[in-house]
């Protein structure tokens, strides 16, 4: 049996030790009608050879991005990981570590999460930043609840269609019992409208989430949009991308209140969705309401400088029903990753990064757009990602690009009904031109049939 | 380790001009930024990132990372963490590129082998806690225990029955439970504990009404003990309309030995990264299935996998479903490791982990009792409760003294002040992956501990990189990010 080190003799010391005659005799305050009369119907043991051949064959059974040619992107993108990344986040000090309950035994991973707090108020432009929580779409919620919070209004929250679709699912789970209701602005264009954005908000408005670059790769009129937000005196939560504060305006330059974000570009396998990093910061004036585990620099006995966790009465561990999120274990270790990440590229290499990730989304987008039958979908100005139309069927499509290699987009009819006919492609900095060339000709190919 | 490197913060490292990671020359024909974007969304600058080479990077972290206890490095007997060891081949399977390197919303016939392993990972919790329907979705315990409440809700909505507002959690519950209960749209009510450090049959009865909508407990308890009466709880529960939540933070204690299906439970939550040994990251990240009763299956968050034939599916066809609680699958990495433990252990050896972990408990807990209050008995499950009161009282040592005095002989404090029934309390989980040879030499410096100098243990610790942080200045003049 491994991982258990107690011998038989051991075994036989340690029960006469407490007094009992056998283990089982430890388990009799367990009424017997409610003991297991059989072993666990699971399958039986493997060894260490065995379990990795099995594993070994299991993943011959998946496709993964680096398979094919990744244009796959919806929230998950097939950034590059510098090896720095993972091999810090492979100590095992760091990932065998508990939550940082006793500051002197975790000045490491402390201190590295008050980098990690600085690095996203850096990103964010923001005031303060916590710990992480769960991914992209909670965090999203998380804000929500806590503008609710901050601005006491129940009445209701307002989201575009143009932010991810599964953020607005899990929004709708949180909210569904709040008695908040959430009003959906349709985008038909691809963007939030101010002048719908206008005509939605009022008095009983706590927040409205924006995503930007939005789920179709768009920018949105933010500085109009948090104008509108304002004056309805409800918070503006602002949801982006961290890869693209290397080019594009940050959430506190154009005066959010909340910023949240998916982590996973910082540094994070795909991993098929999970776990991944839910990024939140915020404006100092909410810092007593924010969710989740916040480092703190103060000094100990002797005068030293040091970190830890702080501002606690937040929480669900000393405020219980009362506390500000019921978050607990968060995702710490892809917390240090981003901020590895972070480090290992500096503002240059941020820069460099989100700006390889424009000037190649545009030159697919242009090159596309040669192919007779395809045009882009949407007239708007974009980062990384954006919508084509295809002319056919796209999962049909989608199947035979497959076949050729290319991960080619995401089917966006698959979330809006009204875009059957619509491809959104996410182009990374690890795209190549030849790539991109492929795809290109692959599409041509298929539509010329 | 105590050098000035490792204390500098990564912006004091900083220097202009200093990289790590290098980006290839772009090879698209490259417009200008100006053409491509609206003038007014460009910012005028990158963030202001620190400026750090590659060698400076690596020493900085290596070095920072000798400043923690971990499980690697430590014994860390944290109660209700469940501190196990963590396979190193878990790491190798979940970095393997057929795995860590797929997208989420791939194709299916491309992630055939991933929604096996989801596959199987549904049916072995579900056979492990004798509920029949699962959710692999929620990010962490407490996520999880978030979600069942919301299908609860749902429940009793699709039922007509929304005047069940209230959840009953007792006052040894972790503080997840009430804060979980409130963002679910409940209203608490705390249930009493017992003298033995059970809960309160009396109690429970006398709040039990139309209006309970569920009873959320941990069994065994946060102190350690099994319930014995659960069948009448869950009796009382159900006759009362309610259902019963089962916090499984404590699964490690009862694997293959009794299941929360078979002792009443309706819903349940798995802590993956406890009891199936995802490692804890430093804070996270976790894993906290959900499984629950057959009639509470049309609630659960989508999608589930399902096979059809001999293939895997992603099925979003829950007409009633709660909806999502995040976006993807789920903590899919984590449930991969804790696939992976299960498929090492097997049926008779997972029973062994509860069995030894029990083992190491009771052990430990005879080796303490003549030296430490220990409210409530002198047997356990997987953990129990230590109190300093009297210590407290007759020589000024608190739990927290004898907690930081620990770190200085090279074990992590137990969970101290926590579960708030006991007063000083000193929460201990030894788990199964500990010798024998290590419980003796941990108990040997407790009993030392406590027979060490009063003001001495004050002050303690004395060999670590830092001494008691001031937490009042922390929290009263908040310093939450370095700045120039
Ligand atoms: C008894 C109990 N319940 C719930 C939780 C919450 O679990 P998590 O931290 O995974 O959210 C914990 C973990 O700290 C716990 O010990």
């Amino acid at each position: 049996m491994p991982y258990i080190l107690n011998t038989p003799d051991d075994e036989q010391t340690m029960l006469k030790a407490i007094g009992a005659e056998s283990i089982d005799e430890l388990f009799s305050t367990i009424p017997a009608e409610a003991r297991l009369p059989r072993a666990l119907n699971i399958p039986a043991a493997m060894e260490e050879i065995e379990l990795t051949q099995h594993v070994g064959a299991l993943g011959r059974k998946n496709q993964a991005a680096g398979d094919h040619v990744c244009f796959l992107g919806g929230g998950a993108y097939d950034h590059f990981i510098p090896t720095v990344v993972d091999a810090v986040s492979s100590r095992s000090e760091f990932y065998t570590a508990y939550t940082p309950y006793q500051a002197e035994a975790s000045q490491g991973s402390l201190q590295a999460f008050y980098e990690y707090q600085t690095l996203i108020c850096q990103i964010t432009g923001m005031d303060v930043a916590n710990a992480s929580l769960y991914e992209g779409g909670s965090a999203v919620a998380e804000a929500v609840l806590m503008a609710i919070n901050v601005t006491d209004r129940k009445g209701n929250v307002v989201v575009p269609e143009s932010l991810h679709p599964e953020y607005r699912q899990v929004l709708a789970t949180y909210l569904a019992n709040l008695g908040v209701q959430l009003v959906t602005i349709p985008t038909p264009g691809g963007y939030l409208d101010p002048a719908e954005l206008k005509k939605a908000v009022g008095p009983e408005t706590a927040a409205v989430v924006v995503q930007h670059p939005n789920f179709f790769g768009h920018l949105e009129e933010v500085e109009e949009l948090v104008r509108i937000t304002r004056a309805a005196g409800a918070l503006y939560v602002a949801s982006f991308d961290p890869i693209s504060a290397g080019v594009i305006k940050r959430p506190g330059q154009y005066d959010a209140d909340i910023a949240v974000a998916e982590g996973q570009c910082l540094g994070t396998p795909l991993g098929y969705g999970g776990p991944y990093l839910g990024i939140m910061a915020c404006r100092n004036e909410y810092v007593r309401k924010i969710p989740g585990r916040l480092v703190g620099q103060t000094t100990d006995r002797n005068g030293k400088r040091c970190w830890t966790l702080t501002l606690q009465t937040r929480e669900q561990h000393i405020r219980r029903d009362k506390a500000t999120s019921n978050i607990c274990t968060n995702q710490g270790l892809f917390a240090l990753r981003a901020a590895v990440y972070l480090t290992a590229l500096g503002p240059q290499g941020l820069k460099e990064t989100a700006e390889l990730c424009l000037q190649k989304a545009h030159y697919l987008a242009d090159q596309l757009a040669t192919i007779p039958g395809v045009s882009l979908k949407f007239n708007r100005p974009f980062f990384k990602e954006f919508a084509v139309k295809l002319p056919g069927d796209v999962p049909v499509m989608l199947k035979q690009l497959q076949t050729k290699g290319y991960f080619a987009g995401l089917h966006a009819g698959r979330w809006y009904p009204g875009l059957a006919d619509t491809l959104t492609v996410a182009v990374t900095e690890k795209r190549t031109k030849a790539e991109m060339d492929g795809l290109v000709k692959a599409i041509k190919e298929l539509v010329g049939k | 380790m105590n050098n000035t490197q490792s204390i500098e913060l990564l912006f004091e490292l900083s220097r202009p001009g200093r990289r790590t990671h290098r980006l290839p020359v772009c090879d698209v024909p490259v417009k200008p930024v100006s053409s491509l974007l609206p003038a007014g969304a460009v910012a005028e600058a990158p963030p202001p990132l620190p400026e750090v080479g590659e060698i400076d990077l690596i020493r900085h972290y290596n070095n920072l990372s000798t400043r923690n206890f971990s499980i690697d490095t430590n014994f860390y007997p944290l109660g209700s963490c469940t501190m196990k060891y963590n396979p190193k081949r878990h790491e190798r399977f979940a970095a393997n590129p057929a795995f860590a390197g797929v997208h989420p919303l791939q194709d299916e016939e491309t992630t055939q082998g991933m929604l096996e392993m989801l596959w199987d990972m549904q049916n072995f919790l579900t056979e492990i806690s004798g509920l029949p329907a699962i959710s692999l979705q929620p990010a962490a315990g407490a996520h999880g225990e978030l979600t069942a409440l919301y299908v609860a809700a749902a429940y009793f909505r699709d039922k007509g029955m929304t005047s069940r507002r209230k959840v009953l959690v007792p006052d040894s519950a972790h503080g997840t439970n009430p804060a979980s209960a409130v963002l679910a749209g409940f209203q608490t009510i705390t249930v009493k504990s017992n003298a033995k450090g059970l809960v309160d049959l009396d109690d429970l009865k006398s709040k039990l009404d139309d209006s309970t909508a569920v009873f959320m407990i941990t069994n065994p308890n946060t102190l350690g003990l099994f319930e014995g009466q659960i069948r009448q709880i869950t009796d009382l529960v159900h006759q009362a309309g309610g259902l019963v939540y089962l916090d499984g933070a404590n699964m490690n204690a009862i694997l293959g030995i009794t299941r929360p299906g078979d002792f009443g439970a309706d819903m349940q939550h798995y802590n993956v990264h406890k009891t199936f040994t995802g490692p804890h990251g430093g804070g996270g990240p976790g894993s906290g299935p959900i499984t629950v009763r057959d009639f509470l299956a049309p609630y659960l968050p989508t999608p589930l996998v399902k096979k059809v034939g001999d293939k895997f599916e992603l099925d979003y066809n829950l007409p009633k479903s709660i909806g999502r609680v995040r976006s993807f699958f789920g903590n899919v990495g984590i449930l991969f490791r804790g696939w992976a433990y299960i498929r090492t252990l097997g049926p008779d050896g997972l029973k062994k982990v509860s069995e030894h972990a029990v083992l190491n408990a009771n052990y430990l807990l005879s080796r303490l009792k003549g030296n430490f209050d220990v409210p409530h008995g002198d047997r356990c499950m997987h953990e129990f409760v230590a109190s300093a009161k009297g210590l407290r009282r007759e020589k000024r040592i608190s739990a927290m003294d004898i907690g930081k005095r620990l770190l200085d002989y090279g074990y992590h404090a137990p969970t101290v002040y926590f579960p708030l029934v006991v007063p000083e309390a000193l929460m201990m989980e030894p788990t199964e992956t500990e010798s024998k040879q290590t419980l003796d030499a941990f108990a040997d410096a407790l009993i030392a501990i406590i027979n060490e100098e009063p003001t001495f243990l004050h002050q303690a610790p004395h060999t670590m990189p830092i001494s008691r942080p001031d937490e009042v200045k922390a929290a009263k003049e908040p310093i939450l990010r370095w700045t120039a």
